[in-house]
């Protein structure tokens, strides 16, 4: 079971209405993108991002993360392993994946 | 090799990593042309691609994208000439939109947008051996159906679906049914949703993925493992660099001495011997002698950009680029810089941050070229004892590391203050696919370095041809009269100009002979070597060879004016190449004459600390 507890690195009261961002996402668990803060990208970061598979909907896991303090990360976003920086996996949002993926 | 005017043209389309290269190199064999789109320094690949109905039709590798959305010059290029829109390219006949059958759902979002355009098309579900090796079954027939396009299942790299995707080409140039563009904004999230049902209808069997891609990055980004397994890999590269490359270069160098050797026999003394042999041979040889390590070093690159590690290299560095205000996708045109600055300022073409691009183009030129390798064993040679140091290591070796890393901080420091004044702007981002893992394919290196190695000639062919002819007349004309006993090359025009820049250069503990040294190593920075054996030879010694000259220097300057020379060489002013390739990728002088302005600035600063430094300890 995924529960928010093993979802987020550093324990969090959740009844604080924090919401999940994929910069906590713990290695080896799968989570569901809740929702992309565009506001917080330039127009075309934001096209990038979703042509690299970015997608509410769509499930993402942490598989690395770099030397040296962590960042950036390398995430599997569907198929594809996408690099990016913590500053902006804190603009995605995840939920607990609905279903374990395939 | 032009194909007939009439030749349909048609384009190979798809994003990075759908293996479009190794699908361009199977359909045409060696028989590409690369040049230049106008006004752009992207690369243009052409090839023939030989149609089953007899037909030829000339086939462009335009550069991967993920979208005609560009982020950078390539990406831009890519677009324009899918929309027709390219300055002196004809319109696109038909595109081959290259996807990668393990990665169905990102790359089908593409068809769909280039499918709004209404141009013929026939999709390449590429890579399907490895999708069928992981277990995943794709429905290419109903595929075909729901995209209303024809889809071919290829492996470029074994020639599996060649024959098939030449028909579907030539059945579609011939059977056009002309499909109305879309012309409203295509919506990306649409587009995606869309592929992703696409691609989740058309899969019959997910197969579990790539897991050896995933094995592997558990070492090569491994928080310790990583680091130290590109470190060792870089060593390595460098150690083969220099150690594989000493015996062509010896090879070049002696046929290079043959070929003088030969015009001094059949050529009377005159101008003419004189320019061949010390114009041309002389200073084009000086260049040419590169090519081994050239070669061998992009060898390397090659190989670790067809495996798919240089992304992660990119990865491992980011944290470090960034802490200058760089982005890890800088670590690769750097790590290039260290054979020449001119590969490496064209391979800033992939970093899509103008300013991010600016900079590292800016700070390519510190990276120690190994044109500054001669000046640098032939200073050390004379000045540093060879003595060793805690046992094992040499203290040569260990200055001439020494000058390598200052090179790295002055880099770095340079792009810092950069950052900070001349090219500041928002912090630039870093999002990148890591691409699985692959075999790099012999034929699609193999025609790697051909194309290199030929561009590499073509430039020595050209602009270092006419700047060493250039500065062979200046350092020939005026002539000296009859009773001017010192060396004629004072008397010449480069000799005044060295003569005229001694003043700038005495309060750095630079003499006469070095300031003149330095106009000549403007062409490329090891001519200032052979300018060094030319003026002390002609000065009266009359051995010109690389031994006599390390004594004559030694018995002519002090240790810290060599001590400055070397330092001036780790930021020296760049090559007249360097400066002119910075132009074309900047697009005007502007950039290339801050560039030479600020190294020189850096170089001379440098150069006098060290001397006085050195002046007050000795």
């Amino acid at each position: 079971m995924i529960t928010v507890r093993n979802i987020v690195r550093e324990g969090r009261p959740f009844f604080m209405t924090t919401p999940l961002l994929l910069e906590r996402l713990s290695p080896g668990v799968v989570a569901t993108i809740a929702a992309i803060d565009r506001a917080g990208l330039d127009p075309i970061t934001a096209q990038r991002l979703h042509e690299l598979g970015f997608d509410e909907g769509v499930d993402v896991e942490l598989l690395h993360s770099a030397p040296f303090g962590g960042d950036p990360m390398a995430v599997r976003v569907g198929n594809m392993v996408v690099a990016l920086r913590r500053a902006m996996a804190r603009l995605i949002e995840i939920r607990p994946a609905n279903a374990p993926a395939a | 090799m032009n194909a007939p005017l009439t030749a349909p043209v048609v384009a190979l389309v798809g994003n990075p990593n759908a293996g479009k290269t190794s699908l361009f190199n199977s359909l045409t064999g060696s028989r590409q042309k690369v040049g230049n789109y106008p006004g752009v320094t992207v690369e243009r690949k052409s090839g023939r691609l030989a149609l089953p109905d007899g037909r030829t039709a000339e086939l462009i590798d335009l550069p991967g994208t993920y979208s005609l959305t560009p982020r950078s010059p390539d990406e831009a290029v890519t677009r324009d000439a899918v929309l027709g829109t390219l300055p002196g390219e004809k319109r696109l006949d038909a595109i081959i939109a290259v996807i990668d059958a393990t990665n169905l759902r990102n790359h089908l979002r593409f068809v769909l947008e280039l499918r709004r355009l209404g141009l013929p098309m026939v999709v390449a579900l590429n890579m399907i051996d490895l999708a069928e090796r992981d277990g995943t079954r794709i429905d290419t027939e109903q595929l075909s159906t729901i995209l209303g396009l024809p889809v071919i299942a290829t492996v470029a790299v074994r020639r599996r679906g060649l024959a098939e995707l030449g028909a579907s080409v030539a059945a579609t140039l011939l059977d056009h049914t002309p499909r109305p563009p879309e012309t409203a904004n295509a919506d990306i999230q649409l587009l995606q949703r869309e592929a992703r049902m696409i691609a989740s209808t058309v899969t019959l069997a997910q197969g579990a993925q790539r897991r050896w891609s995933q094995r592997l990055d558990g070492v090569a980004l491994h928080p310790v493992a990583g680091p130290l397994l590109l470190a060792a890999l870089i060593f390595f590269m460098f150690q083969a660099v220099f150690a594989w490359a000493e015996a062509p270069m010896g090879w070049i160098e002696s046929l290079i001495g043959a070929a003088q050797g030969l015009i001094a026999a059949n050529l009377g003394e005159g101008l003419l011997r004189s320019l061949l042999a010390d114009g041309v041979l002389g200073g084009v040889g000086a260049v040419i002698v590169f090519l081994p390590q050239i070669l061998i070093l992009f060898f390397f690159i090659l190989l670790l950009e067809q495996s798919g590690y240089m992304v992660r290299a990119a990865f491992l560095m980011d944290r470090i680029m960034a802490s200058v205000g760089l982005n890890g996708r800088a670590f690769i045109p750097l790590i290039s810089s260290f054979a020449c600055a001119i590969p490496g300022i064209m391979a800033t073409r992939t970093i899509d941050s103008p300013k991010d691009r600016l900079t590292t183009i800016l700070i390519a030129p510190l990276m120690t070229c190994s044109a500054r390798l001669p000046v640098y064993a032939v200073i050390i040679g004379a000045f540093i004892p060879a003595r060793p140091v805690a046992g094992v290591l040499g203290l040569q070796g260990l200055v001439l590391f020494g000058l390598y890393i200052a090179g790295v901080i002055g880099a770095l420091v340079a792009a810092w203050a950069l950052r900070r004044t001349v090219t500041k702007g928002p912090s630039p981002t870093f999002l990148m696919e890591m691409p699985k893992y692959q075999w790099p394919v012999p034929r699609d290196i193999f025609i790697g370095l051909y194309q290199r190695a030929w561009a590499f000639l073509a430039r020595a062919g050209t602009i270092i041809l006419l700047s060493t002819i250039a500065l062979w007349a200046l350092a020939t004309w005026p002539k000296p009269p009859a009773d001017w006993s010192r060396p004629a090359l004072e008397y010449s025009f480069a000799g005044r100009i060295g003569a005229a820049l001694e003043p700038i250069f005495r309060p750095i503990g630079f003499n006469k002979e070095i300031a003149l040294a330095l106009v000549p190593g403007m062409a490329a920075r090891e001519v200032a070597v052979s300018a060094l054996g030319t003026v002390y030879s002609l000065e009266g010694a009359d051995e010109t060879n690389t031994g006599g000259l390390i004594e004559t220097l030694r018995s002519r300057w002090e240790l810290p004016t060599a001590l400055a020379f070397l330092a001036w060489f780790v930021f020296a002013p760049q090559c007249i190449s360097t400066l002119a390739v910075t132009r074309r990728e900047t697009g005007g002088w502007a950039w290339p004459t801050f560039m030479f302005t600020y190294l020189f600035a850096a170089a001379y600063v440098a150069a006098g600390i060290t001397y006085w430094t050195a002046k007050a300890l000795l």
